[in-house]
């Protein structure tokens, strides 16, 4: 007899649950470790000490400030990626001659390192925002250039002739068949774009150590305040879980409607 | 040439005034000049206004290829396509198409699917839903307006697409296929669906399947094709009685027809086959 695949009014709950116990059983068991001297506590600090010194950071380092520094890097290079990535990824979709050319390029572009390339662009643009904002658009940029195109080839083509048999313009055709059939899967490269971009953001403001919560982490590692390091890194993973889930449950909504 | 047998009952009447459509000698074929393929052999018939007409032939016999001529969205042909006595060159605003492939807009809702040629065409919201609901009601989707297409089955989806083409009131509905993905007793329940709204509406209607049951059931005339190249083999009046339902499956002279109809077909979906597995034997030999 097939199993029943009812998992009970808490089933649904299970699975936060479970993995929310393994990130705790975790850290006590970290805590174990450090305190019986298995791990050097010199080099790994307490997770209860990276818990308490938390509201330290928040209120003597001015997170919210800093983040607010980051939050417009995001800002600003969230939206460039965009408007640079979906128009390059509609002209590969129109022009052929232009995707076959370029396509493997952008998708080499997605791969590679370019925080390596950060002393380049210091020297352009010095150690400012404008660096950082580069970077992060060069990074960010190629996952949208490519799924945007991707979406829009594969448009099905029995919608293309329902435009075409009620004589709609190209424009028509681009704003109410291409772009809405298109956008799950573009959304899917704004949210691998944006991923890059805050992952360089803060990265770059770590390594030229400008800026909001990148340079705090490297303030805090200068002055070997371990827990208070910590204790950003883990803010940081924080804020980046929350973005991530926000653009997930977007991207699950968009899902449904495709 | 057209390969009309003597035993055609209808004869092809394309200089005929009531005609809301003429297929006149229209010739297709892909491929380059030295080794063509022709899709579609000078084939000729009519639809008279309010009329029902089905094409019916073999899977490869060009159905397809004549659905989008005379839907304007296949170019490159020879003889001509008229809409009333106007030659058609594309897609024309009287010819109103039902594809085969599920085709309504998974991102809009069941009346925005519907309205949507009303929206193309500047109407108001308010006028473009009153006038959308009408055709969702008479398909039997009220109080399903508010649903996304992948909330509903494939034969809702499917009268989505069909009420979405009625709403421009089209002179003629031309359909492909459009419960091919259907099961059997779906596909009859759309059948008598169709029918009722084909004669509530007095509408033109043209509609190419493979499905004999289909074919007989719902047409006034069909027009039997043979397989590649696709010709016009002959042209039967089905004589029963309208109004129709499904019910006329059961009666002795509906078997009468599917049995005449399936004896000029057998032969052709014979040639179809063999041809298949031709091309899949060469396919396997070049491995």
């Amino acid at each position: 007899m097939a199993k029943s695949l009812y998992i009970g009014p808490y089933g649904r709950w299970l699975p936060i649950a479970f993995g929310a116990m393994t990130v705790l059983g975790a850290f006590v068991l970290l805590e174990i470790l450090l305190r019986v001297g298995v791990i050097n506590r010199y080099i790994v600090p307490l997770p209860s000490e990276v818990l308490l010194s938390l509201p330290r950071i928040i209120v003597e380092e001015k997170v919210l400030a800093r983040c607010r520094e980051t939050a417009f890097e995001m800002l600003i290079s969230s939206a460039a990626v965009i408007a640079i990535g979906v128009p390059i990824g509609v002209a590969l979709y129109r022009y052929k001659a232009l995707r076959n050319a370029l396509e493997d390029w952008f998708a080499a572009l997605a791969a590679a390192p370019i925080v390596l390339a950060f002393p380049l662009f210091l020297v352009m643009f010095g150690r400012s925002a404008t660096t950082i904002i580069v970077m992060s658009v060069v990074s960010g940029v190629a996952p949208i250039i490519l799924k945007t195109t991707e979406g829009l080839v594969a448009t099905r083509p029995v919608l293309l002739n329902v435009g075409k048999s009620l004589k709609m313009t190209q424009s028509q055709m681009f704003w109410k068949i291409l772009l809405p059939s298109a956008l799950p899967l573009i959304f899917t490269g704004i949210r691998l774009g944006w991923t890059f971009v805050l992952i360089s953001v803060v990265g770059t403001e770590f390594l030229i150590n400008l800026g909001g919560l990148g340079q705090l982490i490297n303030d805090l590692a200068e002055r070997y305040d371990m827990p208070g390091t910590y204790a950003a890194i883990g803010f940081v993973i924080l804020v980046s879980i929350l973005f991530f889930i926000s653009l997930e449950r977007v991207e699950q909504w968009l899902g449904r409607r495709t | 040439m057209t390969l009309a047998a003597p035993s055609t009952t209808h004869a092809v009447q394309s200089q005929s005034k009531d005609n809301a459509l003429t297929v006149d000698n229209v010739y297709k074929q892909f491929g380059a000049n030295d080794a063509p393929v022709i899709a579609v052999d000078h084939m000729s018939f009519d639809v008279r206004q309010g009329e029902f007409v089905t094409v019916i032939g073999p899977s490869g016999c060009g159905k397809s290829t004549l659905f989008s001529i005379i839907g304007g969205l296949m170019g490159d042909y020879q003889g001509q396509v008229r809409v009333g006595n106007e030659p058609i060159n594309g897609p024309h605003p009287a010819v109103g198409m039902v594809f085969q492939e599920e085709s309504t807009f998974p991102w809009r809702n069941v009346i925005e699917n519907v309205a949507f040629p009303l929206e193309l065409n500047g109407i108001g919201k308010a006028e473009r839903h009153e006038r959308a609901q009408h055709f969702i009601n008479m398909v039997g989707l009220a109080g399903f307006e508010k649903r996304l297409p992948s909330e509903l089955s494939g034969g809702m989806r499917q009268r989505v697409s069909i009420a979405r083409t009625l709403v421009s009131q089209p002179k003629i509905l031309l359909m492909d296929e459009p419960f091919a993905a259907l099961d059997e007793q779906t596909r009859l329940l759309l059948g008598d669906k169709i029918t009722q709204i084909q004669q509530e509406l007095n509408q033109t209607t043209l509609l190419i399947t493979h499905n004999l049951t289909e074919a007989v059931q719902l047409s006034d005339r069909i027009v039997v094709m043979t397989y590649r190249p696709g010709r016009v083999k002959r042209i039967i009046d089905i004589d029963l009685p309208r109004p129709r339902t499904s019910d006329v499956v059961s009666s002795a002279a509906f078997g009468k027809y599917v049995a005449e109809i399936w004896g000029d077909l057998r032969e052709e979906a014979s040639r179809g086959m063999a041809d298949s597995e031709s091309h899949a034997v060469k396919d396997a030999a070049r491995g």
